[in-house]
């Protein structure tokens, strides 16, 4: 900019007088979009609504149905299941990445190579025709030999096919983590004399966790989801109890729409439950963003402060 | 084991013999030969890539020595020897003779997830197993000398680079440490904030405290050092009386250097 004098507005004023009005540009390619948007929408609803083959009477009576529930508490579980297995078996994989051993470093990499580089339904595949490949298991120990066919029951084989894989990917996650973490902490707490054990376990994870969090909330879930696939080696998850359900009712598209809902019911609660676990680990590092009831009482009361992150 | 009695006195606090390093293909410490007595306050001047943070790490083995010897208080650092070989020393040993240094970093790193007690009492209550109380009321009694009595349950990102480094100063004190390392400890401050940091300092070498320091403070190296050592290209060239290195400096490549940075 240069350096001109500004404008006389008191010129202005005086040219003008003090009553004029203000009017805001208009908008009505956004009026227009919008009630597109809305006639889309309309038409969609309506159409799912009269569309008898919705079938939404069937819906609402299997949406209570005691076999959906009991596929709801295996999906539910085995999710649970496969994130541990997948988070404490990530946080080893990612230590194995940073070390200095070139061994131990290059076992991580190819875990990791092998387990992203396949699908996961191929895996669960290999996993449940393991006894196929070894029909006995004996980990090399003698004298012990384990009937491969009793080992790996379906459930056995999803929860390693599954929980597996997702290590690979929370091996990734934690150690970008890490990384993320500036060098200059772990010189400061070796220069006071904290072992390395003592740095990444006191400086360096609780700062990693910050951007740990979100990814893993998307990976619960992702794998939430993921677990559909185990319909196809017949463990009776949501998916699958649905499936059975409609091989006999001939219900196909109610009943997927009953699987869907559950699906969607239960990743809105994890998603609200990501929001406020972040929240937590971001503590101390920068302004927090309002939750919904903040924001909801922010709308309702004029004047109100600017958020400031933290419940009254 | 540290030499006790009135032998210990006679043992310079660091004795670097010969000391090497290198970075790759490039040697960024050729052979320095550099002791520090006790109670004795060292400022280490040069231009950047001289070598002067290099040989600060190495005191405290944050940088492996690869040639020559670096000794901190009669004990060869990092290392032992066995016969007329170096062993190098586990991370628990390591850890355990790095209680006894105190280092002060350019950018401060503190701790961000604690407050600033927190970061204080950490290592004392981690590596040395003090109590809770004693960490606590030695921290307190610290941040008082800093001028920082105040800002205790403040997180590091509230105050300003100035307070922060005071923070970490008072953070490696608390050790209670028989030597100071400062790494250029006012480059990373505004210039109306290095004052207090220096007041601090001199304080500290006022009360007998071992230090060596890197820096680009002249006025400070003068002032508060005993004795100054000027770095070039990965060797001592001029080590001498601070005030004549300062004011009257023998080596023309210190001349050079000094008439630069005036």
């Amino acid at each position: 900019m240069t350096s001109l004098p500004a404008p006389p507005l008191p010129d202005i004023d005086k040219a003008a007088g003090p009553d004029l009005t203000v009017v805001p540009k208009r908008h009505p390619v956004r009026w227009l979009t919008a009630a597109v948007l809305l006639l889309i929408g309309a038409a969609t609803l309506r159409s799912v609504f009269t569309n008898p083959r919705f079938g939404w009477d069937v819906v609402n009576t299997y949406l209570r149905d005691i076999s959906i529930a009991r596929g709801l508490a295996v999906t539910l579980e085995l999710t649970a299941v496969c994130m541990l297995l997948g988070v404490v078996l990530g946080v080893v994989l990612a230590v194995m990445r940073l070390s200095v051993n070139p061994v131990v470093r290059s076992a991580a990499f190819l875990y990791v190579s092998f387990f992203r580089g396949t699908p996961v339904l191929v895996q669960l595949l290999f996993w449940y025709n393991l006894a196929a490949l070894y029909p006995t298991l004996s980990f090399g120990i003698p004298g012990l030999s384990l009937d491969a066919n009793r080992m790996i029951t379906p459930l056995v084989a999803a929860i390693l096919g599954l929980g597996l894989n997702e290590a690979a990917y929370m091996s990734e996650i934690v150690r970008a983590g890490i990384l993320s973490v500036e060098q200059g902490q772990a010189e400061a707490a070796g220069a006071l004399g904290l072992t390395r054990a003592q740095t990444m376990r006191r400086v360096i994870l609780p700062q990693a966790m910050r951007v740990i969090i979100p990814p893993t909330g998307n990976e619960t879930i992702g794998m939430l989801k993921t677990t559909a696939l185990v319909s196809v080696l017949a463990v009776p998850d949501l998916l699958y109890s649905a499936q059975i359900l409609y091989s006999r009712n001939f219900q196909t598209i109610p009943l997927l729409i009953v699987a869907s809902i559950w699906y969607m019911v239960v990743t809105s609660i994890l998603t609200i439950g990501q929001f406020y676990v972040e929240r937590r680990f971001a503590r101390g590092n920068r302004t927090l963003p309002p939750t919904p009831l903040q924001r909801l009482r922010q709308m309702f009361s004029t004047h109100a402060p600017i958020a400031t992150g933290r419940q009254p | 084991m540290t030499v006790d009695g009135a032998a210990a006195d006679l043992v310079p606090m660091v004795r670097a013999e010969k000391v090497r390093k290198h970075f790759g293909r490039l040697e960024v410490l050729k052979g320095v030969d550099l002791e520090v007595q006790r109670g004795e306050v060292v400022c280490l001047i040069g231009p950047s890539g001289s070598g002067k943070s290099t040989f600060l790490r190495c005191i405290n083995h944050l940088e492996t020595v690869d040639g020559g010897r670096m000794w901190v208080d009669g004990q060869v650092m990092g290392y032992e020897q066995r016969g007329n070989k170096l062993h190098e020393l586990g991370d628990k040993e390591i850890c355990r003779r790095r209680t006894q240094i105190g280092m002060v970093f350019q950018h401060f790193n503190l701790f961000p997830h604690m407050t600033v007690l927190e970061n204080l009492v950490e290592a004392p209550r981690r590596a040395l197993k003090e109590s809770k109380d004693a960490a606590t009321e030695r921290a307190l009694g610290l941040l008082d000398q800093v001028g920082l009595g105040d800002k205790a349950q403040a997180y590091p990102r509230h105050l300003s680079g100035g307070q922060q480094q005071r923070v970490a100063i008072a953070r490696a004190l608390c050790m209670r440490p028989k030597l100071m390392l400062f790494d250029e400890p006012t480059s990373a401050l505004d210039p109306e904030l290095v004052g207090d940091v220096l007041t601090v300092m001199r304080d500290l070498a006022a009360s007998g405290m071992t230090m060596v320091v890197v820096t680009h403070e002249m006025g400070f190296a003068r002032e508060v050092a005993d004795r100054v050592a000027f770095f070039d290209a990965g060797q001592v060239v001029e080590v001498g009386p601070a005030q004549q290195v300062v004011t009257a400096p023998q080596h023309a490549r210190t001349k050079a250097f000094l008439a630069a940075v005036r």
